[in-house]
Formats: structure tokens, C-alpha cells, sequence
């Protein structure tokens, strides 16, 4: 249906604005999108804003300085960093099998990446208690540890780095990594100095991905952690057992936190996005 | 998300450079850890549902609090779906073919839901729904309805997290396409409802239907928000992961592998139908 031939005609309407044809009840049109989604999304995380400085920024900060808190942020902080730094090393080396590769039954494998994204993540978490949990079948227990908590977050993050370099992968012309390696470039150093540099941006946009769900991560994690304070809390646990205490002013500063955490992840990558996006117009 | 080896073309056999050893240790590298991670997992549930032969899990899928479960969830689905692809679509249509200031406010809004925990995305509507202290709860208790602790809340919740999928889908599509076929029509006299329904939606419809499955699959999932906000009242505001969830705390291994079970059965006819749908866009 969207084949090569129409691409000229979005190039002549660079902008892609037809006043002519949608004028009619436009501002309606817009108004209504607006509404829904302040109704939705703005208005609801205004109220968390407001919520946490409830008790002015005293307030505030004596419900973010509380250690079990701290302890809490900054498991989910430095899990989510590992789990990231690991989903960057293997995500690529899937990708590049991926495409680079080729074995049978590889059309299983492709829908096996995305089968986290599909999965509910009560679920993800459950099977990972099932295998690696206090009855595991091969004797791993990893149940109520913080290794639990990384396996739980690399299960639900395993496609965003995957995903994000295998297109990018796929342009990148074969013959540039066998030109390095008729230079007399080694696998490495071909890797390196050829395909990382393109690969890059790619990469980091999935990473910055994957630790925005990682670091705000509840379902597949709290089976497994078993939420112990101090030890295998995480962030979301924290503020949800705050819900659950009434203490809503405190789960609320607690999740600002969290928030602005996930929103520089964000505009991280949209600043790396632009940059790749540039970057393929110069070529 | 289409396997990209068509795009790679015939060039992939004749590998001059990349290595027979390092081709196999990086092939080993990806399936053992899918393996370990996703497969063995996903293997040992199914194995474990059905230890005890079929008599538990056809008890369990004909129990009363898990059909209710289901009911409930494929109740929000029916109403999570529809107006976020109604929303979706408008909101397209608002990035792509309008001007106005404030677009790129929209634009940057949508990717804010998938940057929230979902556990804050439940705190954020008790704070606006809730019945004691919340913005407008208290005025809808007064008038008879129960947002929190209630359906109504698990399907806000829903709709709060899946709410970029459609427009997400459909905004490249929209680009794409450009406004050619959309002015002829309007020049042969059409209005821009027919536009609408004879030019535009036919050349988005695959983004569209990309984008439904995508919302469907994350309703159907979702489970931070929706326990935040429902109370877990069992047989009244449990849906299907919830009850995944209460089912493996009541010490019932076998309902909840069970009803997990038709949860990923589910997660994986909707891979299918997203397989199906991405003959190249994605």
C-alpha cells in the first residue's frame, strides 16, 4: 500500500498541512483531542505534582529523605543501570544475529523478542518464580534477591534495544564491514570502528527506552523481589505500599521523583533521535 | 518489527570477512540467553499447569471468580480500545495535517504515558477520583458513583497507559501518504466527512489496525495501575492479572499458571496478528 512512488508526493507538501481539507470543524477537532488528553494524562499527573508538595517543600523532602526511600530509589536506579548496561552488550549481539545471521527456525526466535512486550508482566514475573524461584527445577533461587529483581527487568526490557538497532543494522551496507575486513581489520576492530559509530544512536535511544520501563517497573518485579525494605524494595513497591498506608502525599512526592527521573531518560533520547534523524538527511 | 533478512539480500551467504567462529560464538551468545530468559521460563509455566493433568486447570478455567475475571477484563478492553482509537486517529490527523500553536505540546504529550510508572499512573487517579480527597471523586460519590475501588477507574487507568499507541502508529503513516488524494477529493466536491472516510482512513487503515493490536495487547496486560486503583475486591474488581496475582498468593500455583497461561495465549495471538499486519512498515 505505501510503496516507494508516494513518497514524492509527501516531499511536494513538505509540511503536510491541507488547510483546504480539513478546516471544517478543525479547532473542534483539536479542542477535543486537547480535552481528552488533560483529561487523561495532564490533569491527573498535575494532581501528583500538586499532591507532593502538599505539605510545602519540607514536606517534600522529608518524604524523599526518608531512608526505606532512599534505599528504595536507589535500588531502582542502580538496577535499572545494570539492567541497561547489560541490554545494551547483548540486545546489539541479538540484533546483529538478527540480521547478519542466518539459521533455521530464526522466524521463532524474531517472535520471541517481542513476546515480552506482549506478555503481562504479572506474568513475565511469575514464570521467572517458576524456573529461578524456591522451587526451582535446576536449583537456582534467586527469589527475594536483588538478582531476582535484575532478571525480572531484563525480561521486560529485552526488545527495546533489539528493536531499536536491527533497522538500523539492516541499512548499514554489508560491504562496508568486509571492506574493513579485506583492510586487514580484525572481527573487533572492524565492529568498532565501522559499525558502532552508526550503531549508536540507535542503541542508546533503545537503552534510554529500556530504563525508562526498568526504573518504573512494578508487575514483573514484585512477585520476585518478595519487597523486602531496605533489601529488595524498588521504587514502585515503595510508593505503592505508601497508597496502601494512606500516606498519598508522600507516594506522591516519591513518584515526582521518580517522574523526573524517567522524563530526562526521555528528552535524552528525543535529543539523540533528532541528532540520528539529521544525521540520515546529511548522508 | 518484521524480520529484516529480506532486506539484507543475497550478499548474506558469501560473508567474506565476519568469521565462521565469530558468527556461531555471537548466534550461541543470543540463543542462550533468549533461552534462559524467556524460553525456559515461559516452557516450565505450561509444563507446571498441566503437572497435574487437565482436571485442575479445566476446574480453574471454569471457576466463577476467574470467568469474572475474564468478563471484566474483556469489559475494559471493549471500552480501553475503541476510544483510544478514536482519539488516536483525531490526534493524527490534529500533529499531522493541522498548524496551529501548541502542536508540538501535543505532539511531546504523547510520549509522557510511556515514560510513568504504572503505579503512579494509579496514584494519579486517586488523587483527581478519589472518593474521600480526591478532586472530582468526592462530587461523583455524591451523585452515585463509585470511580476508585470500580470498574470505572480500571478503565481510566487503561486508557491513561495505552493512550499513545494508535496515534503513534498512524502519525508516520499520515506523513507518508501526504495530502494529494485528500485535495483531489475535496476539489471533486467531497466533504471533508467523505474525505475522511473514502481517501484517508483506507490509506491509514494499517497503522490503524497496528495501532489497535498494540493497545489491545497493554490493556490486556496492564497490572500496576489497575491494582492500584481496583482494591482487588475478588469476583468484583479482579480481572485477569489481578487474579494471576491473587490466585499465586493464595498458595494456588496451578490457577494462576493456568490463568496465566490464557493471558500469554492471548499475548501471543495478538504477535500473530501484529506479524500478520507488518509486511514491511514496521
Amino acid at each position: 500500500m505505501l510503496n516507494v512512488a508516494d513518497r514524492p508526493a509527501a516531499a511536494t507538501h513538505p509540511r503536510n498541512v491541507a488547510p483546504a481539507v480539513h478546516s471544517f470543524g478543525a479547532p473542534l477537532l483539536r479542542g477535543a483531542v486537547g480535552a481528552w488528553m488533560a483529561v487523561i494524562v495532564v490533569i491527573p499527573l498535575f494532581a501528583v505534582a500538586v499532591a507532593a508538595f502538599r505539605r510545602g517543600p519540607e514536606g517534600f523532602w522529608s518524604a524523599i529523605s526518608n531512608p526505606q526511600t532512599v534505599a528504595a530509589l536507589g535500588l531502582s536506579f542502580g538496577a535499572s543501570f545494570v539492567v541497561v548496561l547489560i541490554n545494551i552488550v547483548v540486545g546489539t549481539v541479538i540484533a546483529w544475529v538478527m540480521i547478519r545471521d542466518t539459521f533455521p527456525g530464526k522466524f521463532v526466535v524474531d517472535a520471541l523478542i517481542d513476546l515480552p512486550f506482549a506478555l503481562p508482566t504479572i506474568v513475565a514475573g511469575l514464570t521467572l518464580i517458576a524456573l529461578y524461584g524456591p522451587k526451582s527445577p535446576v536449583g537456582i533461587n534467586v527469589a527475594y534477591t536483588r538478582a531476582g529483581i535484575v532478571l525480572a527487568l531484563l525480561f521486560v526490557t529485552l526488545p527495546f534495544v533489539v528493536r531499536s538497532v536491527q533497522p538500523v543494522l539492516a541499512e548499514i551496507d554489508e560491504e562496508m564491514e568486509e571492506a574493513a575486513f579485506s583492510l586487514g581489520a580484525g572481527g573487533w576492530t572492524a565492529f568498532r570502528l565501522v559499525i558502532l559509530p552508526n550503531l549508536l544512536p540507535a542503541i542508546l535511544s533503545g537503552a534510554g527506552l529500556a530504563f525508562a520501563k526498568a526504573i518504573g517497573e512494578f508487575g514483573s518485579v514484585v512477585l520476585i523481589s518478595g519487597n523486602i525494605p531496605f533489601k529488595t524494595e524498588v521504587g514502585a513497591v515503595n510508593i505503592f505500599n505508601q497508597i496502601e498506608n494512606d500516606n498519598v502525599a508522600g507516594a506522591a512526592a516519591i513518584s515526582v521523583v521518580l517522574l523526573g527521573m524517567s522524563m530526562v531518560m526521555l528528552i535524552i533520547i528525543a535529543i539523540i533521535e533528532q541528532r540520528g534523524g539529521r544525521h540520515e538527511h546529511a548522508h | 518489527m518484521s524480520t529484516p533478512t529480506d532486506l539484507v539480500g543475497p550478499g548474506v551467504r558469501q560473508r567474506a570477512g565476519s568469521s565462521t567462529r565469530t558468527r556461531l560464538t555471537l548466534r550461541t551468545i543470543a540463543l542462550v540467553y533468549l533461552g534462559l530468559l524467556v524460553v525456559g521460563p515461559v516452557a516450565l509455566m505450561t509444563y507446571s499447569a498441566f503437572a497435574d493433568g487437565l482436571r485442575p486447570v479445566i476446574e480453574t478455567l471454569t471457576d466463577r471468580a476467574f470467568l469474572h475475571a475474564l468478563k471484566l477484563t474483556l469489559i475494559i478492553l471493549a471500552i480501553a480500545v475503541p476510544l483510544n482509537t478514536i482519539f488516536g486517529i483525531a490526534c493524527a490527523i490534529v500533529v499531522v495535517r493541522q498548524d496551529f500553536r501548541g502542536k508540538r505540546v501535543i505532539d511531546s504529550m504523547l510520549a509522557l504515558p510511556l515514560g510513568v510508572s504504572p503505579v503512579v499512573v494509579g496514584l494519579a487517579l486517586i488523587l483527581v477520583y478519589g472518593a474521600r480527597n480526591g478532586w472530582v471523586g468526592p462530587w461523583f460519590m455524591e451523585h452515585g458513583y463509585r470511580i476508585i475501588f470500580s470498574t470505572p477507574a480500571m478503565v481510566l487507568a487503561t486508557i491513561f497507559v495505552t493512550l499513545p499507541f494508535v496515534a503513534r502508529e498512524v502519525i508516520p503513516v499520515l506523513r507518508e501518504i501526504g495530502t494529494d488524494q485528500e485535495q483531489a477529493a475535496s476539489i471533486l466536491g467531497a466533504s471533508p466527512w467523505q474525505t475522511f472516510w473514502m481517501i484517508t482512513l483506507p490509506a491509514i487503515r494499517t497503522g490503524v489496525a497496528f495501532g489497535v493490536v498494540l493497545t489491545a495487547a497493554r490493556a490486556l496486560g496492564e497490572y500496576g495501575a489497575v491494582a492500584v486503583v481496583s482494591g482487588k475486591l475478588a469476583g468484583r474488581t479482579e480481572t485477569l492479572t489481578l487474579h494471576v496475582e491473587e490466585r499465586w498468593l493464595a498458595f494456588d500455583p496451578v490457577a494462576a499458571y493456568t490463568t496465566s497461561l490464557v493471558l500469554a495465549a492471548m499475548a501471543i495471538a495478538i504477535l500473530v496478528i501484529m506479524r500478520r499486519l507488518t509486511p514491511k512498515e514496521h
